[in-house]
């Protein structure tokens, strides 16, 4: 694990690969409401992390992401627009995503930007001027 | 001695540690989800006239996939391409890539030549109409 983006997510993945995570409510009493721990690509780039996350069934106006602190978190709300009456089999679970990094690197975040297609979210995080490397001259004499 | 040796066995293992990468084999990460062969995941169910089937396929556009239908077997293929980077490090890689195949049994028999399919925010939807002879038919009864 890199110390450049940390997760502190730790969920059991079930069979059709998405994690869950059980929502517990004020009260602490477990809630029906279940919501799904979306899987992340992380690179880094001299100018810029790019967060890429599977989102299906997001769309892009109910997608929430906030950068505050140094931690990012990103919460897609799905439409549970099923009708269980008659299903045969289901093997997957649709519900909310949420997901938290904490970002080590110094961000410009005036400038992140986000885009949604397909269900795959890509986050550009553009590095600030003072983390991004430099070259040294070295003089010689 | 040559500073670089040809070693064919090393050679043969990179080259299976590459398909197992491919065909989500092998210990590609923390569960691949295309490790196993029942990717993509799908939701089934019906009414009177149809079968429905969901996949969450994020990433993928329709001109990505195959959907066939044979009978009441339902075949999805299809291939998803990792993003490109010349350089740069990547942190965390816990999405899957790489083709896959997946091929179910539906009960009943589909009218394969009305089946309409629909991509939205990443979920497949599939209406899979069901064929003539499986629909339930509703018997009258007369009295005498």
């Amino acid at each position: 694990m890199s110390t450049t983006m940390t997760t502190t997510d730790h969920n059991k993945t079930n069979g059709s690969g998405k994690a869950e995570v059980s929502v517990r409510n004020g009260n602490g009493e477990q809630t029906y409401q279940t919501t799904f721990s979306p899987r992340f690509d992380i690179w880094e780039g001299d100018e810029e992390l790019i967060l890429y996350g599977d989102l299906p069934g997001v769309d892009p106006e109910s997608l929430d992401i906030e950068f505050e602190n140094r931690h990012l978190t990103i919460h897609g709300k799905v439409c549970h627009c099923y009708d269980d009456n008659r299903m045969l089999f289901s093997e997957y679970g649709v519900g909310d995503f949420h997901r938290t990094f904490t970002v080590g690197e110094a961000i410009d975040s005036e400038r992140i930007n986000a885009e949604l297609h397909d269900g795959v979210l890509t986050l550009h995080l553009p590095k600030s001027e003072d983390a991004k490397p430099r070259q040294i001259k070295v003089k010689a004499n | 001695m040559l500073a670089t040796r040809w070693e064919p066995w090393t050679e043969m293992n990179r080259l299976s540690r590459e398909m197992d990468r491919l065909f989500g084999r092998g210990t590609v990460g923390m569960g691949s989800p295309f490790a196993g062969g029942s990717y993509p995941a799908l939701n089934l169910w019906e009414d009177d006239d149809n079968l429905y089937a969901d996949a969450e396929l994020p990433g993928f556009s329709l001109d990505d996939l195959q959907i066939y239908v044979t009978g009441n077997q339902l075949t999805i293929k299809g291939e998803r391409r990792a993003p490109e980077h010349d350089d740069g490090t990547w942190h965390r890689q816990e999405r899957g890539y790489g083709k896959f195949s997946r091929m179910i049994e539906v009960p009943g028999d589909i009218d394969g030549d009305n089946v309409s399919a629909e991509f939205k925010n990443g979920v497949l939807h599939m209406r899979l109409p069901k064929s003539e002879s499986v629909k339930p038919r509703r018997i009258e009864v007369k009295a005498n």
